[in-house]
């Protein structure tokens, strides 16, 4: 053990990695928000709730029809991928063209409601979700006490990012979504149904919100106020990243999440600051985040 | 100005004067008392205090049977956000506009510190139920104001104490960062040292934290065998889980929640918290009384839920301070009525026998519970067993080590 400025290198493993760990819930979470902003061009205040609603689901599920934590990691997010699509079809679609203010007040409305419902009926405090099975326990790693549950976490959600990434930039399904972005009108040309591919990705983007959701809900109390303590942290990742930058919000989550398991050793009273200081910086510096492509 | 003017002016004043005597008289005469509920309605605190203390206030209201004799009771409610200017702001209002005489619940120190000097300035009445810093009775005490459920140094002298004497020697605080956390991990370090223990160190997190794993890794490393949690509500429902998760108390480590309710009990789930040793001066299922008052509670709050103590609180005060303005006749002399409450027993179904000290400090029993564990629990919201009985003066700062300058000591 060599201490470094008062902390042992022991401690300073064991809190880059509890970030690593919260680094992986940011990039799963501003990912999403980055596909829907990337694709739609919709600022999707809902994220939070929607996240709140994916950890809710899966609450449901256990709770009412006994189904566990692992079909909960599919239906959960298509549930509330479907409720997604539902508001996209119904709400959303009409604010096509009109300015960004307009999505985001619209979702940030319904972000007010949807988690002034749940709060009505479940109060604040939340209700317990138990850790599988499969993942209870966990392996001493020398430096810390890792959890199985939290080391599935950083894998799945490292996973599931870099297979967004690679289907939105790499694949024939992505450069026909990012050719409906770019230009709508000579995309359809080629017989392309835009609209229902929007729908979709909107649909899909909600379901990366309720996937994070249901990873939460073992290690968070399940509350409707869990996404709205988180969704602002989260947009600061998404744009340091750079707005609809998928790459960006990746590597921003992750990086911002070690930076605050850091800031948490050094100067705990500033771990809740610190994104928004280096937001603050970046934006100084590079106004269209680390990975935005135009000013 | 001449002379006669100037006595013009002085007999003008005096007549003003006078007229606003009259006025206050015949205003005071109308048999009107305005209550007000401030609490955390939405927040980490909600189910603590929230709706469920405005239900309480309205249940307290009825049985006092003060309608029935030609009073008006009026109750009005808000949420301050566990924000103490937040919670400044609806005071002043509520005062200057004349929609509360009365302050209940003031959940979270930081508002409740706040308020309480705005109440002393205008002389109105706070009777503090969900804030827990013993400061409140200290340095800041009010001639205004009654602490009445629990504070930090009855918290810590019961849970703190026993899990001390029982082996429990070496300590480590995850606390929340704030008026209430800094005076609960203050207190509790005294009891800790007073008993023959030392504190090793302490983790602080804001309120309405969500991940705790970076505090309880260094309270894990610390090797303390006993992690104290110097916080409330939500936050501490997820360092109890989260705790479990990095495997704290197989490592050896007792948890000791310094303030827990039967809500997070509730949040937590039987499995996640049995075993854990909490302190409450109120719990639902103690004696027919208590269970017939929660009983109607829950009746009337939406999930069903059993009242905490904080809501428990909040009916215990407001019962007596309508005794006490029933026997002062209408007034809205803040002083007088806390003064006027101090001189009289209490006595209520909710939280039993009891007396208000010099430095507005209720006293009554608080119990040291034990979570039942999953194979224990009966019917629903049965979660607890009672470990210990501590009478009021043994639980509460003793008025010798009081900081609070209404002392005549």
């Amino acid at each position: 053990m060599i201490p470094l400025l008062g902390i042992t290198t022991q401690a300073l493993f064991a809190q880059l990695l509890v970030g690593l760990i919260n680094g992986a819930f940011y990039a799963l979470l501003s990912l999403g928000l980055a596909v829907i902003f990337g694709m739609l061009n919709i600022v999707n205040f809902a994220h939070g709730a929607l996240y709140m609603m994916g950890a809710f689901f899966a609450w449901f599920l256990l709770n009412t029809l006994h189904i566990g934590y692992w079909p909960a990691l599919l239906l959960a997010p298509l549930g509330v991928a479907i409720f997604g699509m539902i508001v996209e079809r119904t709400m959303l679609t009409r604010l096509q063209g009109l300015d960004h203010i307009y999505g985001l007040l619209l979702t940030f409305g319904l972000a007010l409601i949807i988690q002034g419902l749940f709060q009505n009926y479940f109060g604040s405090s939340g209700q317990p979700y138990p850790v599988p099975d499969l993942l209870k326990g966990g392996a001493n790693l020398g430096f810390m006490y890792l959890p199985n549950y939290r080391a599935w976490t950083i894998a799945f959600s490292l996973a599931v990012c870099l297979l967004t990434w690679f289907a939105i930039e790499k694949t024939r399904l992505g450069a026909v979504l990012r050719a409906a972005t770019e230009n709508p009108q000579l995309t359809r040309a080629f017989g392309v149904n835009v609209p229902r591919l929007i729908t979709l990705t909107y649909g899909f983007g909600v379901g990366l919100a309720a996937l994070a959701g249901v990873l939460a809900a073992p290690i968070y109390q399940v509350r409707p106020l869990m996404g709205a303590d988180l969704i602002v942290v989260v947009f600061a990742v998404v744009v340091i990243g750079g707005m609809g930058s998928i790459m960006g919000s990746i590597v921003t989550g992750f990086a911002l999440g070690l930076i605050e398991g850091l800031t948490k050793v050094f100067y705990p009273q500033a771990a809740n600051t610190v994104v928004f200081v280096v937001m603050a910086l970046v934006l100084l510096v590079k106004p269209a985040g680390l990975f935005g492509r135009k000013a | 100005m001449t002379k006669r003017s100037l006595a013009g002016a002085a007999c003008g004043l005096m007549l003003a004067s006078a007229g606003s005597i009259f006025a206050g008289a015949a205003l005071a005469q109308e048999k009107a008392i305005k209550v007000g509920v401030l609490t955390d309605m939405s927040g980490p605190y909600g189910d603590v205090g929230g709706a469920g203390s405005a239900v309480a206030a309205q249940m307290a209201i009825e049985d006092s049977g003060m309608l029935a004799k030609g009073w008006k009771i009026d109750l009005i409610s808000a949420d301050h956000q566990n924000k103490a200017d937040v919670g400044s702001n609806l005071a002043r209002e509520w005062i200057d506009q004349g929609k509360a005489d009365v302050f209940l619940d003031l959940l979270t120190s930081s508002v409740a510190l706040a308020v309480n000097q705005i109440v002393k300035e205008k002389n109105k009445v706070a009777l503090i139920s969900g804030a827990a810093s013993s400061d409140l009775t200290g340095k800041a005490c009010s001639p205004n104001s009654i602490h009445w459920t629990y504070d930090t140094f009855s918290q810590a002298n019961s849970t703190g104490k026993a899990i001390t004497k029982a082996g429990g020697d070496s300590w480590y605080f995850v606390t929340a960062d704030y008026a209430f956390g800094k005076a609960l991990e203050r207190d509790t370090t005294t009891v800790v040292t007073a008993n023959g223990g030392k504190v090793i160190g302490n983790a602080m997190a804001p309120l309405n934290n969500a991940d705790f794993s970076s505090q309880l890794l260094q309270a894990q490393s610390s090797k303390a065998k006993v992690v104290g949690l110097a916080n409330a509500g939500a936050d501490t429902a997820n360092s109890i889980k989260q705790a479990a998760e990095f495997g704290l108390t197989q490592g050896g480590q007792k948890l000791a929640a310094l303030l827990m309710f039967i809500t997070d009990v509730n949040a937590l789930g039987l499995p996640a918290a049995q075993g854990l040793e909490f302190t409450e001066s109120f719990y639902w299922d103690l004696n027919d009384k208590t269970r017939d008052f929660a009983n109607r509670y829950s009746k009337r709050v939406k999930n069903g839920a059993k009242p905490t103590m904080v809501q428990a609180g909040v009916y215990s005060s407001l019962i007596h301070y309508l005794k006490a303005v029933e026997t002062l006749g209408p007034t809205t002399d803040g002083a007088a009525i806390v003064s006027t409450m101090k001189s009289m027993p209490t006595d209520d179904e909710a939280m039993g026998k009891g007396y208000i000290r010099q430095d507005g400090r209720k006293i009554h029993p608080v119990y040291l519970l034990q979570v039942k564990k999953p194979s224990e629990s009966k019917y629903p919201w049965d979660y607890a067993s009672v470990v210990a009985t501590i009478p009021g003066e043994e639980a509460f700062r003793p008025l010798a080590q009081s900081e609070c300058p209404l002392v005549t000591k």
